[in-house]
C-alpha cells in the first residue's frame, strides 16, 4: 500500500476530491495545516505595527491507496491542485507497512 | 453644573431632567463592558478572559467604595484648598437628603447625580488596564483600582467635576471628562507600563488582535455609550445637551476619518482595529470640548485628534515601554488633545460653567483660556502619574501585580481563572462522546474531588 499526501491550496480542496471520487478512491482524510514554501507569507499591520505572517493555511490530503494505484491517484491530484501561480503545494507518497481496518480487522491491501 | 443643594426648598424635582440623567447612567455604564470587547478582541486568545475580568470587576470594586466613601470624597464640600471633597452627610448614600436634596438648579435629585458619576469612576480605571494586558494578577489589580480610585480618581474628580480647584479657582472647562477621565487615565497606562515593564518576547513575537470583530463591536458600544457619558453631563434634557450630542457625533466621524487617512498614507491600507481606534480618539478628544465649541470645532477636534493619535500609538516602539493597547497613545495624547484644544475652538453659545462663558484663541478670547487648559491637563497629569507610579511599585515589589513568565507564556487565562475562552476543539473539551470530560478528570484526582464537591 502507499499512502499519498497532498499540501495543496484550501480552495483547490473540492476540485482535488471530485477528481479523487472520479477514481473511485474510498475514503480521504483532510487536515487544515499551515506551512510555508516558496510562496512565503504576508504582511499585516495592526496600529501601525507591522506583523509578518510567514506560515500560509493549506490543506493536507491523505489518501491510502493499492500500489499500482498510486500514480494515477498523484496525477489526478496534481492536475485537480494547479492554478500555475506560485503556492500550488506539493504532492508526496511514502510507502505503507501495516494497514488494519479497525471494524472488521481486514488487513493490508483487504483493508484499503 | 453647581454646588450641592441639599434639601433645597426653591428647587422642584424636574422628571424629564432626571429621566435623562438616569439614562445617561445606563448608557456610560455599559461603556465599561463595550471597552472590556474593545480591549479584548485586540489581546492574543489566550488572554482575552483576563482583560474582560480587569475591566469587568472595576464595576464591582468602584460600585461598593462609591455608595460607602466615594460620592462623598468626590462631591461633598470641599477641603485643604480644593484638593479633596467630603461630607458627612453623603457617606453611605443612606441620608434622607441625598434623596429629597438636589444636585443642581435642574432638579436633579443627588442620588441620581450620584449614580451617573459612578459610571464615570468605574471605567476610569477600567481604561488603564489595556496598558498592562497580558500580565497583570487578577488581585493585584483589584487591589490596584480599590487604592487608586481613592487617591488618584476621587481628588482628580473633585478638582474637575465637584468642589474642588480646576472647576471652581482656575476655571479651566472640563465638560464630561478630558482631564479627570481620559488625561487621569492615560497619564496612569504610561506609569503602569514602566513599572510592569515589557511582555515576554515584546517586538520579537507577534502579538496580533485575536479578535477584530470584538474591536469594533467594543468601539461601537463605547460610541452608543458616550452620548451618556457627554450629552448626560449638562444633567438636564436641554439644548446644551444637543449640542453635545451633536459635537460627539461629528468629532468621532472625523476621528474615524483622520486615523484611517493616515493609515492610507503610511502603510497603504485602511484597517478595522484603525477605523475602531479613531473612532474613540474622536471620542475622547471631544469629551472635554463637547459643550464648548461649535460642531464645526467638534469636526477640527475629531480630525486632529485621529490623525495625531494615529501617528502617537507609535511613540512607544520609540521610547521602550511596553503599553500594549495603546492608553497613552489614545487616551493621554486624546485627553490632552481634547483639553487643550477648547483654549482654541472655545466659542461662546456653549454651557456656562464657574467660569463663565470663554472664548478660545480663534473667537478672539485671547490665550488665556488656553493656559487655563495646559494647567489642568498638566496638572492632572503629573498628579496621576507620580502617584500611580508609586502604587504599582509598591505592589510589583510585594510581588502582587504581575504574573509568572511561565503563566504569561503558557497563558493568563487558565493561570489566574482556570478558564480558556475559546474551546473548539470537540475532543478536548468532550464533545464527541460526553465521557471525554470525565476521563480527563479521572486522570487527576484532585481535580475529581473539586469536581465532586
Amino acid at each position: 500500500m502507499r499512502l499519498v499526501t497532498a499540501v495543496i491550496k484550501p480552495f483547490k480542496l473540492d476540485d482535488v476530491k471530485a477528481a479523487l471520487e472520479v477514481l473511485g478512491i474510498q475514503g480521504l482524510t483532510v487536515s487544515e495545516v499551515q506551512g510555508f514554501g516558496r510562496q512565503r507569507g504576508h504582511t499585516e499591520v495592526y496600529r501601525g505595527a507591522e506583523y509578518t505572517v510567514d506560515l500560509v493555511p493549506k490543506v493536507r490530503i491523505d489518501v491510502l491507496v493499492d500500489d499500482f494505484d498510486a500514480d494515477k491517484v498523484v496525477d489526478a491530484v496534481v492536475e485537480a491542485a494547479r492554478t500555475g501561480k506560485i503556492g500550488d503545494g506539493k504532492v508526496w507518497v511514502t510507502a505503507v507497512e501495516t494497514l488494519v481496518r479497525v471494524r472488521t480487522g481486514e488487513r493490508d491491501a483487504d483493508a484499503v | 453644573m453647581s454646588h450641592l443643594l441639599l434639601a433645597a426648598d426653591s428647587v422642584k424635582l424636574n422628571t424629564g431632567n432626571t429621566a435623562w440623567v438616569l439614562t445617561s447612567a445606563a448608557l456610560v455604564l455599559l461603556m465599561t463592558p463595550g471597552l472590556a470587547f474593545f480591549y479584548g478582541g485586540m489581546v492574543r486568545s489566550k488572554s482575552v478572559l483576563n482583560m474582560l475580568m480587569l475591566n469587568f470587576i472595576c464595576i464591582a470594586v468602584v460600585g461598593v467604595i462609591w455608595a460607602i466613601y466615594g460620592f462623598s470624597l468626590a462631591f461633598g464640600s470641599s477641603h485643604l484648598g480644593g484638593f479633596i471633597g467630603g461630607s458627612h452627610e453623603l457617606f453611605g448614600l443612606g441620608n434622607p437628603d441625598v434623596l429629597s436634596g438636589f444636585w443642581s438648579s435642574a432638579g436633579v435629585p443627588i442620588v441620581v447625580f450620584a449614580m451617573f458619576q459612578l459610571m464615570f469612576a468605574i471605567i476610569t480605571p477600567a481604561l488603564i488596564s489595556g496598558a498592562v494586558a497580558d500580565r497583570t494578577k487578577f488581585w493585584g489589580w483589584t487591589i490596584f483600582i480599590a487604592i487608586w480610585v481613592t487617591v488618584v480618581y476621587l481628588p482628580v474628580a473633585n478638582w474637575v467635576f465637584g468642589t474642588g480647584w480646576i472647576l471652581n479657582k482656575l476655571h479651566a472647562e472640563d465638560f464630561a471628562g478630558g482631564t479627570a477621565v481620559h488625561t487621569n487615565a492615560g497619564a496612569a497606562g504610561l506609569a503602569l507600563a514602566i513599572v510592569m515593564g515589557k511582555r515576554v518576547g515584546w517586538r520579537k513575537d507577534p502579538m496580533k488582535p485575536h479578535n477584530v470583530p470584538f474591536v469594533l463591536l467594543g468601539a461601537s458600544l463605547l460610541w452608543f455609550g458616550w452620548y451618556g457619558f457627554n450629552a448626560g453631563s449638562e444633567g438636564a434634557a436641554d439644548n446644551i445637551a444637543g449640542l453635545a450630542f451633536t459635537t460627539t457625533t461629528v468629532a468621532t466621524c472625523a476621528g474615524v476619518l483622520g486615523w484611517l487617512l493616515v493609515e492610507q498614507l503610511r502603510d497603504g491600507k485602511p484597517t478595522t482595529v484603525g477605523a475602531a481606534s479613531g473612532a474613540v480618539a474622536g471620542l475622547v478628544a471631544i469629551t472635554p470640548a463637547c459643550a464648548f465649541v461649535s460642531p464645526l470645532g467638534g469636526i477640527a477636534i475629531g480630525l486632529i485628534a485621529g490623525a495625531l493619535c494615529a501617528m502617537a500609538v507609535g511613540l512607544k516602539y520609540r521610547f521602550g515601554f511596553d503599553d500594549s493597547l495603546d492608553v497613552v497613545g489614545v487616551h493621554l495624547v486624546g485627553g490632552v488633545a481634547g483639553t487643550v484644544l477648547i483654549g482654541f475652538f472655545g466659542f461662546d453659545h456653549g454651557a456656562a460653567t464657574p467660569g463663565g462663558l470663554q472664548r478660545g484663541l480663534f473667537y478672539g478670547g485671547g490665550i488665556d483660556l488656553l493656559e487655563k487648559q495646559v494647567v489642568a491637563a498638566g496638572s492632572v497629569m503629573l498628579y496621576s502619574f507620580v502617584l500611580t507610579f508609586v502604587i504599582g511599585t509598591v505592589l510589583k515589589r510585594l510581588g502582587a501585580f504581575r504574573v509568572s513568565e511561565e503563566a504569561e507564556v503558557s497563558g493568563i487565562d487558565e493561570a489566574e481563572h482556570a478558564e480558556t475562552a475559546y474551546s473548539f476543539s470537540t475532543v478536548l473539551s468532550g464533545g464527541l462522546t460526553g465521557q471525554a470530560a470525565g476521563a480527563a478528570a479521572s486522570t487527576s484526582p484532585t481535580t475529581r474531588e473539586k469536581v465532586d464537591a
